[in-house]
């Protein structure tokens, strides 16, 4: 051995060349900019400064005075951090869109546009005859951001498609960057520019059609595969034009808006998300506060349309009034309202006229979402989303749930699962998680989900449209694995799967509107659990490193842990049962009443 | 009636052993089997693979995402005493002192190891934690096409000799049916050291998912048609090579540890029918073999052990290959027939 060690010495030592420092510098290679020189001027000399370490050098003056900073600002910081990205197989692809839909990072998007839209495509461009009932003889593409995606492969895992030949090889398939780089960024750019799908046209109620609409949350620094990330790109494609969101402090406070760079983005009309970040403790209210300021400011719009209604004539202030704004069509036909109000108003000079142009915008629907981790919904800032789940108004609330404090670094919270180790649950959490979805459904009054799209993609898209549909709160509870978890994190969607197949995350909708037409609000949308749970849990380090450190207790707590899956299960089975009963006494009842006449005549 | 054997040097009760298994991993199972009669267990193997990737493993996640924040410089705890991490053999050497503890049947540790420093650390482990013998898992599927047959079993040679030289009690080493010339390559390991074989470990084959177009493990337990593997290979080695016998997979009957008995084992190995029937089985089992003996009027399992060798029996021809072609054309003869293949009429 020691010999060994000598002679690697000695042929290290005759295998060691002087280098000459040259005296000129001879290289023709530079350094790109850190923000391409075509991206707005703010964003070139304040934010790429920032990019590129030099923030120090920025005067103060060059900064927003009022802490605004523009959004769609990702777009320009080309991180560039994969050496592998994936590669579309458009043979292959059966055009399902889920490979969009997971991707956390916004990267993979899909377009379908008319065939002389390729005129002057690159060479490389690839194109197919898009398969989608709604768009006959239309072209398709499936196109990468070659320099945001991050490698996390989430998106070859989730594709259906194989090639009958090659098993191995996908609808899209992992393959190195560095060599087609410039040639997909060229492939991107002339992407974006195709036309976006007219969303009058289309209804997102499958994940094919949901993965047409734009992003309007993209490139954001979360980590790599992130599961938290692909709930948050799916409110913004659904309703980002016409959303304002309060974010609780937490990873999506963090990934949703550290300076210098925004993920939150605009569509081509320049409308997109209105984001603010507020405290772990005050979230709930903060988004509450939104949606009263709203409703206050619509109620005075109202008030004002009606008392211009002479100006006005009565088809557009019937319109304003009473239009039906429950999907994108209605919404475009109001939009197109409030801009005809907008120029009725320009020829009147009164102070109403002027107040009433400010407030216009307000009598468009607008979707306000409360977005935020556990350790806000759980813990800290619980007291808060009951308050203002409590309050009957229309506010939607996202958990993204990942059942830690991801952003501090692990802590545990009131969702930690039972045996799972955590930062203050060193020794395995003893307790199991809260059920926050079941108190909140306890009130009757509130729409709640519960939902994890590594197991159904399509009942998460359903909930998240029925949650937004309804008038009132609602309350979406979303499986998001995390790195927090100790998981391969290209495995994370497998994992959601195994947390719903062993009953430690049942699926479901609690929608209170069901009631009145007849039908059972509950309805359970994951079966019975199937698998034990330790083929999930021991996947994942935070449950793995206990049968290291305390094989006893580990095993205790996850056949406690066995115990609250059954339990639980029962639980919501007895409460369908519940509702089913009631909705059975409503039926006889209401033929009771209509066989006999009405109670009155009776008496 | 005398239903005790010799195993490895272990005097033992009965010739009714418990193959290596989960069931081993847990202290009031192995009880329950000694209560029922098992006369040895053999433990779950440690495999050095496993505690190798397991520790990167966990050390990778451990560890992933630190220093990478500032608001979050970890991701999963510490535990205050890192220490208290067992990632390596000592759970196992635990369970065996354990199992000590608890039962007075021997208990077999058993070991997969990757490196020559492995097999024999490990070994020698094992013998501290108190293990009555060790059975040497040589799990292994060659998949390289440099890799010769004779370079394979002379690396397992070696194997089997260096652990030799590192511990003084009994080894057995369990092999799969996969190699050429069995009987030379059954000699070469007694010469080397080995007290016993285990023939012959059954691996588990994966399968193809259609609709997922997926290779998914399927664990099948076995039957006792699969007991006509190792039985012939015993009833051939038996007298040639001068080593123990362990004869696993298929044993589920009377009958079957019978059979085995006959061909030359020193014990019968259940897996499958204990974890299909649980450790009861081998009380049933016990009862039925003793009906049997006394039936046919048997007073010990020695008198038959080695008795349908193939050097016992009245036509040696009808265990070896030649007999395949007499099988096949009294197959077309009868046709319609399922494939006969050997067995032995316990009349
Ligand atoms: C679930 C299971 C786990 C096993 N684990 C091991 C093991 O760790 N080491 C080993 O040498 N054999 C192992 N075996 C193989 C058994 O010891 C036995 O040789 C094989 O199952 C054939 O015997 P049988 O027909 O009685 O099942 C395992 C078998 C099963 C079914
Ligand atoms: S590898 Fe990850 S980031 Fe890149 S496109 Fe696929 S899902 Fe998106
Ligand atoms: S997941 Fe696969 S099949 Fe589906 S759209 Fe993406 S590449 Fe095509
Ligand atoms: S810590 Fe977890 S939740 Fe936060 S960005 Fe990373 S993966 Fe997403």
């Amino acid at each position: 051995m020691v010999q060994r060690n000598f002679e690697a010495v000695d042929q290290t030592l005759a295998k060691l060349y002087e280098v000459t420092v040259p005296a000129a510098v001879s290289s023709n290679l530079t350094r790109r900019p850190t923000v391409p020189t075509e991206a707005p001027a703010f964003v070139r000399d304040v934010l790429g400064a920032m990019i590129a370490g030099d923030g120090d050098s920025i005067p103060v003056s060059a900064l927003p005075i009022d802490g605004t900073f523009p959004s769609a600002t990702t777009q320009w910081e080309k991180r560039n951090i994969s050496l592998e990205i994936p590669v579309w197989e458009p043979d292959l692809c059966i055009q399902c869109g889920k490979c969009a839909y997971v991707c956390p990072h916004a990267v993979i998007r899909t377009k379908v546009y008319a065939p002389e839209a390729l005129e002057g495509a690159p060479e490389a461009f690839k194109s197919t005859d898009a398969r989608f009932k709604e768009f006959p003889g239309m072209a398709y593409t499936l196109q990468i951001a070659p320099e945001d995606c991050t490698g996390c492969t989430l998106c070859v895992e989730v594709c259906p498609a194989k090639d009958k030949s090659q098993v191995g090889r996908k609808a899209i398939n992992m393959a190195a960057q560095p060599p087609i780089r410039e040639q997909e960024a060229c492939n991107w750019n002339f992407f974006l520019n195709l036309p976006e799908i007219d969303r009058t046209a289309l209804v997102p109620n499958s994940i094919k059609n949901s993965q047409l609409l734009q992003p309007l949350f993209e490139f954001s620094g979360a980590c790599a595969g992130c599961g938290e990330t692909p709930y948050v790109k799916l409110v913004s494609q659904l309703f980002g034009d016409r959303s304002i969101i309060a974010n609780a402090t937490g990873c999506s406070s963090i990934y949703g808006g550290n300076l210098p760079t925004t993920p939150w983005a605009t569509n081509r009309d320049g409308r997109g998300p209105a984001w603010s970040n507020s405290l772990f403790e005050d979230n709930a209210e903060f988004g509450l506060g939104m949606r009263l300021t709203l409703d206050k400011q619509n109620e005075y719009a109202r008030e004002l349309v009606q008392q211009f209604g002479a100006e006005l004539g009565s088809d557009l202030v019937n319109g304003l009034l009473h239009a039906d704004q429950s999907d994108d069509g209605g919404i475009a036909a109001q939009r197109a309202r409030v801009t005809t109000l907008k120029e009725c108003l320009h020829n009147v000079d009164s102070p109403q006229a002027r107040d009433l142009l400010s407030l216009a915008d307000t009598l468009v629907k607008k979707s306000v979402w409360i977005i935020g981790g556990d350790g806000w919904a759980y813990d800290i800032g619980y007291g808060g989303v009951d308050h203002v789940i409590a309050s009957g108004r229309n506010v939607n609330i996202l958990v993204l749930d990942t059942e830690v404090y991801s952003n501090t670094g692990g802590q545990a919270s009131k969702a930690t699962p039972r045996a799972a180790v955590a930062k203050f649950a060193a020794d395995g959490k003893a307790t199991p998680r809260k059920d926050l979805g079941l108190i909140a459904m306890a009130y009757g009054t509130v729409y709640v989900a519960r939902v994890a799209m590594g197991y159904s993609d399509v009942q998460t898209l359903n909930a998240i449209r029925e949650a937004e549909a309804y008038n009132g709160p609602s309350l979406v509870i979303a499986y998001s694995h995390c790195i927090a978890h100790g998981i391969n994190m290209r495995k994370g969607l497998d994992q959601q799967k195994l947390a719903v197949q062993a009953g430690l995350w049942p699926l479901y909708r609690f929608n209170p509107d069901r009631l009145s037409e007849g039908k059972n609000p509950l309805q359970l949308d994951s079966k019975a659990p199937s698998i034990p749970i330790a083929q999930y849990a021991y996947n994942e380090t935070r449950y793995k490193m206990l049968v290291q450190s305390d094989e006893q207790r580990a095993a205790h707590l996850l056949a406690l842990a066995q115990q609250d899956v059954q339990r639980q299960w029962q639980h919501y089975h007895q409460l369908v049962d519940l509702y089913e009963a009631e909705v059975q006494a409503q039926v006889t009842a209401a033929a009771a009443a209509s066989s006999n006449g009405s109670p009155k005549e009776q008496a | 009636m005398d239903l005790s054997t010799t195993y490895l040097g272990l005097s033992l009760k009965n010739p009714i052993v418990a193959s290596a298994s989960p069931i081993s991993e847990r202290v009031e199972r192995v009880k329950r089997l000694e209560e029922c009669g098992a006369a040895a267990v053999v433990m779950y193997s440690l495999f050095e693979e496993q505690i190798v990737h397991e520790s990167l493993e966990l050390d990778y996640y451990l560890n992933r995402g630190t220093e990478s924040f500032p608001e979050a410089l970890s991701y999963i705890p510490d535990l205050p005493d890192m220490g208290r991490y067992s990632v390596g053999p000592e759970v196992y050497l635990e369970q065996i002192r354990l199992l000590k503890e608890a039962v007075s049947i021997p208990v077999i540790a058993s070991l997969n190891g990757v490196s020559t420093g492995g097999w024999i650390k490990y070994a020698q482990k094992m013998e501290q934690a108190g293990a009555d013998a060790i059975e040497l898992n040589i799990y292994y599927l060659p998949v390289d096409p440099e890799l010769t047959s004779s370079e394979l079993e002379a690396a397992y040679v070696q194997l089997v000799r260096d652990v030799r030289a590192s511990v003084s009690i009994p080894l057995a080493v369990k092999l799969s049916p996969f190699f050429t010339a069995l009987p030379h390559f059954a000699r070469s390991l007694a010469e080397a050291g080995a007290d016993g074989l285990v023939l012959f470990n059954r691996f588990y084959q994966p399968d193809f998912d259609l609709d997922t177009l997926d290779v998914v493990p399927n664990l099948r337990l076995s039957t006792s048609d699969e007991l006509r593997l190792p039985l012939r290979w015993i009833s051939l080695l038996y007298g040639r090579v001068n080593v123990d016998f362990a004869l696993t997979t298929g044993v589920h009957t009377a009958q079957d540890v019978l059979k085995a008995m006959m061909a030359g084992a020193n014990v019968a190995m259940m897996t499958s029918a204990l974890l299909r029937h649980s450790e009861g089985h081998v009380q049933q089992v016990l009862s039925d073999m003793t009906g049997w003996m006394e039936s046919y009027e048997y007073e010990s399992i020695r008198q038959m052990q080695g008795s349908m060798s193939q050097r016992a029996i009245e036509n040696p021809a009808a265990l070896e290959r030649t007999n395949y072609i007499k099988v096949l054309n009294s197959f077309q003869e009868v046709s319609g027939g399922p494939l006969p293949t050997m067995n032995f009429s316990l009349r």
